[in-house]
């Protein structure tokens, strides 16, 4: 199962990624967990300073908006 | 060439509409579609062709130039990016966490900070078709100068003692590394982006922020109609008084529950020059309604301790009087030509 974080201090955009995130999925068939990270510290430990941001299994692989269907897809499925 | 707006609004508010220049009601009809039509296409045709210059603009690579200079060109353009670089309020903690851990003192990524509510693309292009070139420039130098010296004197009392414990020990860390010459971050290269990808970005840019902002032009420019139409002439002269030295911190105190952004207090701006306010006390009210945000405060408390906060607001409170101050002072320089 991959483990998805969003990471973002609670922004409207971060919450719309997360859900874009579990509807490309559930609509794929992918087993994931996506969490919202929220936590300044552990967002800091990820360098990332636009958010929203995305980490797939504890890498970062995008931050500053929210994103397309087809980078997710490409995610969930690489 | 921005005469075929007031064309425009002639035409609308007394032929189609019918109604007199003379009435109250007419005058802020009239102010209202000017302002409106004006900004609405200055802002479309402006953010597009901005939005094309910066597209390969993006914080890691500002944050590497910022952490190469030495401290005191550090508070300049720390300042100079938070006025043009795109970001989103609800980014504040990560960049503010991302300069810090990269070493950057407090004071130059508060500069950025400060400067970036106040100055921006949008506030700039409607200073410039309301209030004139001299006025904008003025805003400019202002909204710098808060951020540069708020940023410089946060750093002389040493603010960064008061930084919550996760952040103060990354950013020690690496400043540490940065006086030892190995923590300096490399800055990414510029994305190379084809014209059409830039025209993506600035497309995609122009559709986010007109659909922010545009509530808060009608928002702004309606205050400012009413007043223009409705407070007769220097009645702000008659019963406020006329420039003695405690209207300033009066109007910073007044700004201070008033939220806003750039956007929406500019044409409220034009009515209060307008009616007769002095020019730095309106500044002074603007920044205050600004840059001092409850919002921002709150959202700053995750990374920051209590009494770092109240040092932070009592700089910027004064920050705003000694503007309020100074701009009286050359105020009557800044509208000739208008």
């Amino acid at each position: 199962m991959k483990l998805v974080e969003v990471l973002g201090t609670g922004c409207a955009k971060c919450v719309k990624t997360a859900e874009s995130i579990e509807r490309v999925a559930s609509e794929l068939g992918v087993d994931v967990k996506v969490v919202k990270e929220t936590d300044p510290a552990r967002i800091m430990e990820y360098q990332v300073m636009s958010t929203p941001g995305v980490a797939v299994d504890g890498k970062v692989v995008h931050s500053g908006s929210i994103p397309h269907r087809e980078q997710i897809v490409s995610w969930l499925q690489g | 060439m921005l005469e075929i707006f007031t064309l425009l609004a002639n035409w609308l508010s007394y032929d189609v509409i019918g109604l007199s220049p003379d009435t109250r009601l007419g005058a802020s009809v009239h102010f209202f579609i000017e302002d409106t039509t004006k900004i609405l296409f200055l802002l479309v045709a402006m953010i597009y062709v901005i939005a094309l210059i910066r597209a390969s603009l993006n914080l890691e690579r500002v944050r590497a130039y910022i952490q190469r200079r030495n401290r005191f060109a550090g508070y300049l353009f720390g300042s100079g990016f938070g006025a043009i670089t795109p970001f989103c309020s609800c980014s504040s903690i990560p960049l503010f966490l991302g300069f810090t851990s990269a070493g950057i003192p407090l004071g130059i990524t508060m500069a950025f900070l400060f400067t970036s509510p106040i100055i921006n693309e949008v506030a700039v292009i409607m200073l410039w078709g309301l209030l004139g070139w001299k006025f904008t420039l003025a805003y400019v130098v202002v909204g710098m100068a808060v951020g540069m010296i708020g940023g410089l004197l946060l750093d002389t009392l040493r603010g960064e003692r008061w930084l919550k414990d996760f952040a103060a020990k990354a950013y020690q860390k690496a400043a540490a590394e940065v006086e030892a010459g190995t923590g300096t971050i490399e800055a990414p290269d510029a994305p190379r982006l084809t014209f059409s990808e830039r025209h993506q970005f600035a497309k995609q840019e122009l559709a986010e922020i007109v659909g922010r902002i545009w509530k808060w032009v009608l928002i702004g420019v309606g205050l400012g109609a009413a007043l223009h139409g409705f407070v007769p002439d220097n009645w702000f002269a008659a019963n406020l008084g006329s420039g003695q030295w405690w209207n300033v911190p009066a109007a910073v105190v007044a700004g201070l529950p008033l939220y806003s952004n750039a956007t929406g207090v500019i044409p409220v701006m034009e009515s209060l020059i307008m009616k007769g306010l002095p020019v730095g006390t309106t500044l002074a009210f603007c920044m205050s309604t600004v840059a001092a945000s409850f919002p921002e405060f709150v959202m700053l408390k995750q990374v920051m301790t209590f009494r770092l906060l109240l040092l932070i607001f009592v700089i910027l409170l004064a920050n705003f009087m000694v503007v309020g101050w100074v701009i009286n002072l050359v105020g009557p320089w800044l509208m000739v030509g208008h």
